[in-house]
């Protein structure tokens, strides 16, 4: 356990040292353990630090969720970085995936009386369906068709949510079983699957696959002359996101107990991208702090209900025109191993 | 069982009424070096994307060892053993010098997502490898910039080198290099000329567009050379280079004896630099 | 039957009028500009508040007015668009393709919430509707009001279509289209040529936006979000880039959602339309009649 952020096992960081010759070529030396540290590990734990300690801080069952909805808002985020950090597909109906998983567990669980934790292989088939079936038309195009695509799918998820009958219409679903007893500990388990899905995001990121997205995002025809597989690989990409999503879907049907299309508007979309763009597009510490900040602000913000939207509009255009690897980016240096 | 490397027959690529290439006709043996040249926009470039499976020809077939490899994608034409430059560098800008060449172990290593997911030694093992192999590949394309900061701080010569290491960790039966050594200075040439040889040594075929006649000259077996889409001379540099239909092609009818004559002695002069 | 063919012209002509802005800004930089349903909706509200201030109009004269109105919504949607792509697009012109899409992402939604802050959630009631004559055109219901809109809508993408095809101008801009850097050397000022489309493409928004207020009656802060989907969607099917393809486009998505949602019902009428985008994203994603080009390597 690393925690959000997570910073590569020493074990890697030794066992990799490559046999350099050549070796006084070699630039830039390795960098001090200590600053290593600081950088990977330590932000993680701390992050995670803070996450299990703020109970003990507030426990009020208002803070519990607020906390609850920020964790699975960063799993969210850490999903839809994937897609949009990694591989640079403008993903702008990401919440679909998030509908997808929350209406299908909840729908099985309520219909079929099954617990929650039951309809998760139902989750991971409908949402990996879902991803395939937007990601097989558009994915060989333009990357700003997809964008629209999404778009247009996530409007479609939310009113075919509305219109049938065994999704609840208008109102939704009630009485969603929970996944434990009370809200602290689903409070802690929330935290716990949201560091696993970070560190494994941050894990695909790092590997064979995850340089594959990163080299589809920086130049797609040089990928593909290095025998990069480019629509195979941004399916990944999709699928795995949408997967994140889905299961973040999970969470917040039991978070909730009940789940209704008003949840899953763009807006809801759009502010997950804020969080990514804000925090550093493929960053994975950059991004969840991005998640935090953008899901506790309007917290701290009620007042300014009207212009927070506006101002979230006009940052997003600030941060790209300014600053736009994010407040924490990804470092484009590697550690000297 | 004889079948060359690589043999391109009857290449024709239109787009819309463009004509870019009419009827390309060359072959390409184990570990030669082959160079292609004529004047911009000759078609050159276009090509190489047609062998690569970036474009896809209008007519004409492309055979990889007999093996007809006409409209495949390119990565699965990568994946059979070609790899390639491009005209204008194209190196993944924000990633690490490190990454970029490790691009070209990609489907050389083996792990999966799981092994990605639990660390598993199976995945340590393949990051080893990939990362053993590009220090390797960027020892031998001779870089002496910074490995672990981002491709794109790198100056051009150093940048021109990176994306050959990225080709060459591919470990292709065949390369391809675009105008490797534009932009190059007098010594970076030198050496760019030096490492050609040395891939060539490692077994690798090669083919070649330059602008360069010095080093074309020197460094190909044979030259194909094309004007306007078309064929006009195929054959060893030394006969290539006195075919009157190539120095037309090259200085236009209305050249006049100085500027011919200042053709030749650049040509000259580049054999001796490169020699 | 021919009532559903009527309709679907009708709203048809609605959409082309948006998809053009929409494809001619996708022809010149390649940027699909999410904001375009946006400066509809910016329109609608200006007509909205113009008419306010001009207070009561009579039914008499609500043709006249409404005419007026339009022209100046289209000179003020117009700037709107002029100075979105001075202030948000040109900078990042070079920029990574991400970059400029979520800048328009980052437009959109500032122009949507800014409208709400300004104007409020609620839905507006548009001061002056044209009155209702009901005529029998090849057995389908037709109202003057209806008739009136298509001919506004026809008039302006004639006027369009000449523009771009006859003048000095729209040869510029075709040459923009296609090779910016080319058109640069022959000394043509891409940069102004660029504002020029987005103040064309921007004002027929614009004008799409009022003629939607009179026709409706009511106006919202979210009324660009769908119609922006829609648009590219018509852009699509007709070959976005395309212009004469756009408005095909556009006619034909009216057409199909009409007889869609004549079989399916009206609540599924934006599932219908999704599923026709995606259908010729897969089977023909140049368009009708948009070409098949190979991209540069
Ligand atoms: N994707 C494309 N679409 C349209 N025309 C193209 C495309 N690619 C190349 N061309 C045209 O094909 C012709 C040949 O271009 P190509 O790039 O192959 O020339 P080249 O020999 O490599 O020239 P240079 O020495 O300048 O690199 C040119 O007229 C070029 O404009
Ligand atoms: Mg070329």
């Amino acid at each position: 356990m690393t925690g959000p952020g997570g910073g590569a096992p020493p074990a890697e960081a030794t066992s990799e040292a490559a046999p350099a010759p050549g070796g006084g070529r070699r630039g830039a030396g390795p960098r001090s353990i200590a600053s290593r540290l600081m950088e990977n590990r330590w932000a993680g734990l701390a992050g995670l630090a803070v996450a299990l300690l703020a109970p003990f801080v507030n426990a009020s069952p208002y803070a519990l969720s607020v906390m609850t909805s920020a964790a699975i808002f960063v799993m969210l985020a850490a999903g839809l970085n994937i897609v949009v950090g990694y591989c640079g597909l403008l993903d702008l109906g990401y919440i679909a995936f998030f509908a997808v998983g929350a209406y299908t567990s909840g729908v099985l669980s309520t219909r079929l009386g099954l617990p929650l934790v039951a309809t998760l292989p139902a989750v991971l088939v409908v949402t990996v369906i879902a991803g395939l079936v937007i990601g097989a038309p558009t994915l060989r195009l333009r990357s700003d068709y997809l964008a629209i695509v999404t778009l247009g799918f996530g409007e479609i998820i939310r009113v075919t949510a509305t219109n049938l009958d065994v999704t609840g219409g208008p109102s939704g679903i009630y009485g969603i079983p929970g996944l434990t007893e009370g809200p602290v500990s689903f409070y802690y388990l929330t935290v716990l699957v949201v560091a696993v899905a970070v560190i494994g995001a941050a894990r695909l990121g790092r590997s064979r696959l995850g340089r594959a997205w990163r080299f589809v995002r920086e130049d797609e025809d040089a990928a593909e002359a290095m025998g990069v597989h480019t629509y195979k690989v941004k399916m990944a990409a999709y699928v795995v996101g949408a997967i994140w999503g889905g299961l973040a879907g999970v969470l917040f049907a039991a978070h909730l107990s009940a789940v209704s299309p008003g949840s899953f508007t763009f807006l809801q979309s759009a502010l997950v991208l804020m969080a990514v763009v804000l925090g550093g597009m493929g960053s994975i510490r950059g991004v969840v702090v991005g998640a935090v900040i953008v899901s506790l602000l309007p917290e701290l913000l009620r007042d300014l209900a009207d212009y927070r939207y506006v101002a979230f509009g006009v940052l997003l255009i600030i941060v790209m025109l300014v600053r736009p690897q994010g407040l924490w980016p990804a470092r484009p240096k590697e550690v000297a191993k | 069982m004889n079948a060359p490397l690589l043999s391109v027959e009857g290449l024709r690529l239109a787009f819309g009424g463009v004509v870019a290439i009419d009827g390309l006709t060359f072959a390409v043996g184990e570990a030669e070096i082959v160079s292609v040249i004529g004047p911009n926009g000759a078609g050159k470039t276009s090509a190489f994307n047609c062998v690569t499976g970036f474009y896809r020809p209008t007519a004409g077939s492309v055979r990889l060892r007999g093996r007809d490899i006409t409209g495949l994608r390119p990565s699965a034409v990568a994946a059979l053993g070609v790899a390639r430059t491009f005209q204008n560098l194209r190196l993944f800008g924000e990633m690490s010098v490190l990454d970029n060449v490790r691009a070209g172990t990609h489907l050389r290593i083996r792990q999966n997502v799981l092994d990605a997911l639990l660390h598993t030694p199976r995945y340590r093992r393949s990051e080893r490898e990939s990362t053993e192999q590009a220090h390797h590949w960027l020892d031998f394309a001779g870089l002496r910039g910074d490995r672990y900061g981002p491709a794109r701080a790198l100056p051009y010569g150093e940048q021109r080198r990176v994306e050959i290491a990225r080709a060459l960790a591919r470990r292709p039966d065949l390369l391809l290099l675009d105008e490797p050594a534009a932009g190059l200075n007098h010594t970076e040439k030198a050496e760019m000329l030096d490492l050609i040889r040395r891939i060539r040594e490692q077994g690798v075929a090669i083919v070649l567009i330059e602008h360069d006649m010095g080093l074309v000259m020197d460094v190909s077996q044979r030259v194909v050379v094309l004007n306007f889409g078309r064929e006009i001379a195929d054959g060893p540099p030394d006969e290539v280079r006195r075919d009157p239909q190539v120095v037309e092609a090259y200085l236009g009818r209305d050249a006049d004896e100085a500027e011919i004559e200042q053709a030749r002695a650049s040509v000259a002069g580049g054999r001796d630099g490169g020699a | 039957m021919s009532q559903l063919v009527w309709n679907g012209l009708f709203v048809g002509s609605f959409y082309a009028l948006v998809a053009l802005g929409y494809s001619m800004v996708y022809g010149i930089i390649k940027l699909l500009n999410f904001a375009h349903g946006d400066l509809y909706m910016l329109g609608a509200f200006v007509g909205f508040a113009v008419l306010g201030a001009a207070g009561g109009v009579s039914a008499a004269m609500a043709l006249p007015v409404l005419l007026l109105v339009l022209v100046l919504t289209m000179g003020v949607t117009g700037l709107a668009g002029v100075v979105l792509e001075r202030v948000a697009y040109r900078r990042l012109r070079g920029a990574p393709r991400l970059s400029l899409l979520i800048t328009a992402v980052g437009a959109s939604f500032a122009l949507e919430y800014g409208m709400r802050a300004g104007a409020g959630a609620d839905p507006r009631v548009y001061p002056v509707r044209l009155s209702g004559t009901t005529l029998e055109v090849l057995g389908a219901r037709v109202t003057l009001q209806q008739l009136t809109l298509v001919a506004v809508a026809v008039i302006l993408m004639i006027g369009l279509n000449l523009l771009v095809n006859r003048s000095r101008e729209g040869r510029a801009m075709r040459a923009v289209a296609l090779d910016p850097r080319a058109a640069a050397l022959m000394g043509i000022d891409v940069d102004a040529i660029i504002s020029r489309t987005f103040f064309l493409g921007s004002a027929l928004a614009g004008a799409a936006g009022v003629m939607a207020g009179a026709h409706y009656g009511k106006i919202d802060f979210m009324m660009g979000f769908l119609i922006g989907l829609k648009a590219f969607t018509a852009a699509v099917i007709g070959g976005i880039g395309n212009i004469p393809g756009t408005m095909l486009g556009g006619l034909l998505l009216g057409l199909l959602e009409s007889f869609g949602t004549f079989w399916l019902g009206g609540e599924w009428r934006d599932v219908f339309a999704f599923g026709v985008l995606i259908l010729f994203l897969t089977v023909r994603p140049t368009g009708l009649l948009g070409e098949r080009v190979t991209e540069r390597v």
